[in-house]
């Protein structure tokens, strides 16, 4: 079990490191096989009225002209440490963990991350208990059922809601629910939980729904199709055979075991909406990671872009990282590999 | 329908399966008694309705879309008309069963002692303590050593042999009076299978239960059973007791269960006696007696084979056979025919 999890934390190390090489390679590396010279790469950090011998200037200051390591090395660095950046013009600073420093927006990327991920966090666990309970519910009963009318309707809905996008559902329903019936608050409010929690939850109530309905349809497939495999299996025979009342075997050896896939993708799932939710953000204009990821790619502000992407990353492993251990003590053979 | 004086008895229970091709007539009428202690081996190629009817008289089929008809007699009480829930209450209790492949039939998420824990409570209000060492002591009765230590381990972690112990000792847990055994040897070891087979032929001394072992294993039955029934198509075509099964067998699907049975004391030079084709379809059985497209003796029966179903008959040595070769031909067949190519018994 030990050395289970030490693998399982030495290859989420790993993973890290792979995608912050791949990252910085995307960003640095690639526009520099394409033809980027260090001063192209500066010239991006100055203003239009800045002449070629300044471009030159900022690119040595920089670091442009250093080899690539260093420069990747830095960066890393950079994150542990801080940074400082010497524009010519002033020296910016950038205290750890610097995640990247915006020269349009002339400040650190790293708080505007810590501000947005409270509006990510509560909108991507919110929702995931809501289609978790929601979409395993519906896919346990399903299967129990199969063939009947709940089962057809239930698929159908849930066929729906897979092939529905976000931006149609989201926004009927802000026109039904917020603006016709008024029952839901209206897109862009958020109140954060510590401030106050029935507030928080009026708040976001919508888009949970709304983000929820649509993993929640897949949740139910996949269930079902868990559920009618592993209710066939022998080991569910020998529960009923001990006498065992049929609701236990479905919960106890049933859904425990049809759960464990689930428990994969789930992790993965949430990890993914952690990164930025970013077209449910956008539908309720929610300032969030995925709200700001999307700034950033319009403003075409790189260090913005790098910093989400990195801090995207880390939720993706840290959630896979989390579902590994959790595996673990679900699936008692998995302690062995 | 009046209560039998005998433990178990079926009467011509039937257990038929409505399905997109047509209904499949898995068990056909089956009748047999079975008295406490004793044990009875139920034979058979797959397909002939061994372990649906093993699963019907746990009333595994309940519920589900299975249509059973016929009388299946508990210790007085009649199970084809009781209501489901009461049959659970007496499955795990009052009847219990082991199955095939021990490896499959028991969770891997959760340990052998928890599953026999599981088990036991069911059926009696016991704290989780006493339970567990109830389930100590079952698994050191079936003969695992350190059970102390064994009753946290998982399934995987215990080897085949180990694991049908296991199971034998979850399915005793509760002290059951009737004990169906699935194929308790097929999935293991021939070195292990002996041990499985004595073990449970000790058991069921001290239990003092009714046994039905249900096997395509001649070998198995032989070991364990005092009366053999012999499947072919959902319905028994012979009964008697072991004795006269293994020494004046008068179905000629019997003869071909003896001649595919290898045995190390015959020559190598022979064949082996093979029953040729394939079980039949139990949703277009044969007319007739259903055996008689793979019978070789079925000319000899004057037609009637191919067109009339034989009744359960009353042959040699007072055991039942279903069959339409007159007695004097069938016995005269497996004295000079078949016994002569079987070898001494």
């Amino acid at each position: 079990m030990v050395t289970y999890i030490i693998r399982r934390l030495v290859g989420a190390l790993l993973m890290l490191v792979i995608v912050s090489m791949v990252t910085f390679s995307i960003f640095f590396v690639i526009p520099r096989i394409a033809g980027a010279t260090a001063e192209d790469f500066a010239s991006r950090y100055m203003g239009r009225s800045a002449d070629a011998e300044m471009i030159a200037v900022t690119a040595e200051k920089l670091g442009f002209n250093d080899p690539i390591p260093v420069q990747y090395g830095r960066w890393i660095s950079g994150v542990f440490v801080g940074s400082e950046f010497d524009t010519g013009a002033s020296i910016e600073e950038c205290p750890a963990p610097c995640f990247g420093y915006s020269f349009i927006r002339r400040q650190p990327v790293w708080p505007d991350l810590v501000d947005r991920i409270p509006v990510t966090l509560s909108l991507a666990v919110g929702a995931s208990v809501i289609w978790l309970i929601g979409g395993v519910a519906t896919g346990v009963l399903s299967a129990l059922r199969k063939g009947t009318i709940f089962d057809r309707a239930a698929m159908s809905i849930a066929l729906a809601g897979v092939s529905l996008p976000i931006f149609f559902t989201g926004i009927v329903s802000l026109v039904v629910f917020s603006y016709g019936l008024g029952i839901t608050a209206p897109g862009g409010s958020f109140t954060p939980f510590l401030e106050n929690p029935a507030q928080w939850a009026y708040s976001l109530l919508l888009p949970w729904i709304t983000l929820a309905f649509l993993y929640a349809a897949s949740y139910a497939r996949l269930t079902r199709a868990g559920m009618l495999e592993t209710m066939s299996e022998d080991y569910i025979r020998t529960a009923r055979a001990k006498g065992m009342r049929e609701s236990k075997v479905v919960v106890k050896h049933g859904l425990r075991a049809a759960l464990t896939p689930i428990l994969t993708i789930f992790g993965l799932d949430l990890g993914l909406l952690l990164g930025g939710a970013v077209l449910t953000e956008s539908t309720f204009s929610l300032k969030g990671i995925g709200d700001y990821a999307v700034q950033a790619i319009v403003t075409n502000d790189l260090p913005k872009i790098m910093g989400v992407t990195m801090v995207a990353a880390l939720f993706v492993v840290l959630a896979s990282l989390i579902v590994d251990l959790l595996y673990a003590v679900v699936d008692p053979r998995v302690r062995l590999g | 329908m009046s209560a039998p004086s005998s433990f178990l008895e079926l009467r011509d229970l039937r257990i038929h399966f409505p399905t997109d091709d047509g209904l499949v007539k898995s068990v056909d009428g089956l009748s047999f008694q079975l008295e406490r202690g004793k044990t009875l081996g139920i034979v058979g190629e797959s397909g002939s309705g061994k372990s649906v009817t093993s699963l019907g008289i746990l009333g595994l089929h309940k519920g589900g879309r299975a249509r059973i008809s016929g009388e299946i007699w508990l210790d007085g009480e009649e199970l084809v008309s009781a209501s489901a829930d009461h049959v659970r209450t007496l499955r795990g209790k009052k009847m219990a069963m082991i199955f095939q492949d021990p490896l499959s039939a028991m969770h891997p998420f959760y340990t052998v002692g928890a599953q026999i824990v599981e088990a036991y409570r069911i059926h009696n209000q016991v704290s989780k303590k006493v339970a567990r060492k109830h389930a100590i002591e079952m698994l050191d009765r079936v003969g695992i050593p350190q059970p102390d230590r064994r009753v946290d381990s998982y399934p995987h972690e215990f080897s085949g042999g180990m694991r049908q112990r296991a199971m034998i000792a979850m399915a005793l847990s509760c002290d059951p009076e009737l004990l169906i055994a699935d194929e308790p040897t097929t999935a293991l070891d021939v070195t292990v299978q002996a041990q499985i087979l004595d073990l449970m032929r000790d058991l069921q001394r001290d239990f003092d239960a009714a046994l039905i072992v249900i096997t395509h294993d001649l070998g198995v039955v032989a070991e364990l059973s005092d009366d053999i029934l012999v499947m072919y198509g959902g319905k028994g075509i012979e009964y008697g007791t072991s004795e006269s099964i293994f020494d004046r067998p008068e179905h000629p699907y019997t003869w071909g269960l003896l001649g595919s049975m290898p045995r190390l004391d015959r020559e190598r030079t022979e064949r082996l006696l093979p029953i040729k084709g394939t079980p039949p379809s139990l949703i277009n059985v044969p007319a007739g007696c259903s055996f008689h497209p793979r019978c070789e003796y079925a000319g000899r029966t004057g037609g009637r084979a191919n067109t009339e179903v034989p009744e359960l008959i009353e042959g040699e040595g007072g055991h039942l056979v279903r069959c339409h070769l007159p007695r004097e031909v069938r016995r005269e067949i497996w004295e000079n025919e078949i016994k002569a190519k079987l070898g001494p018994s």
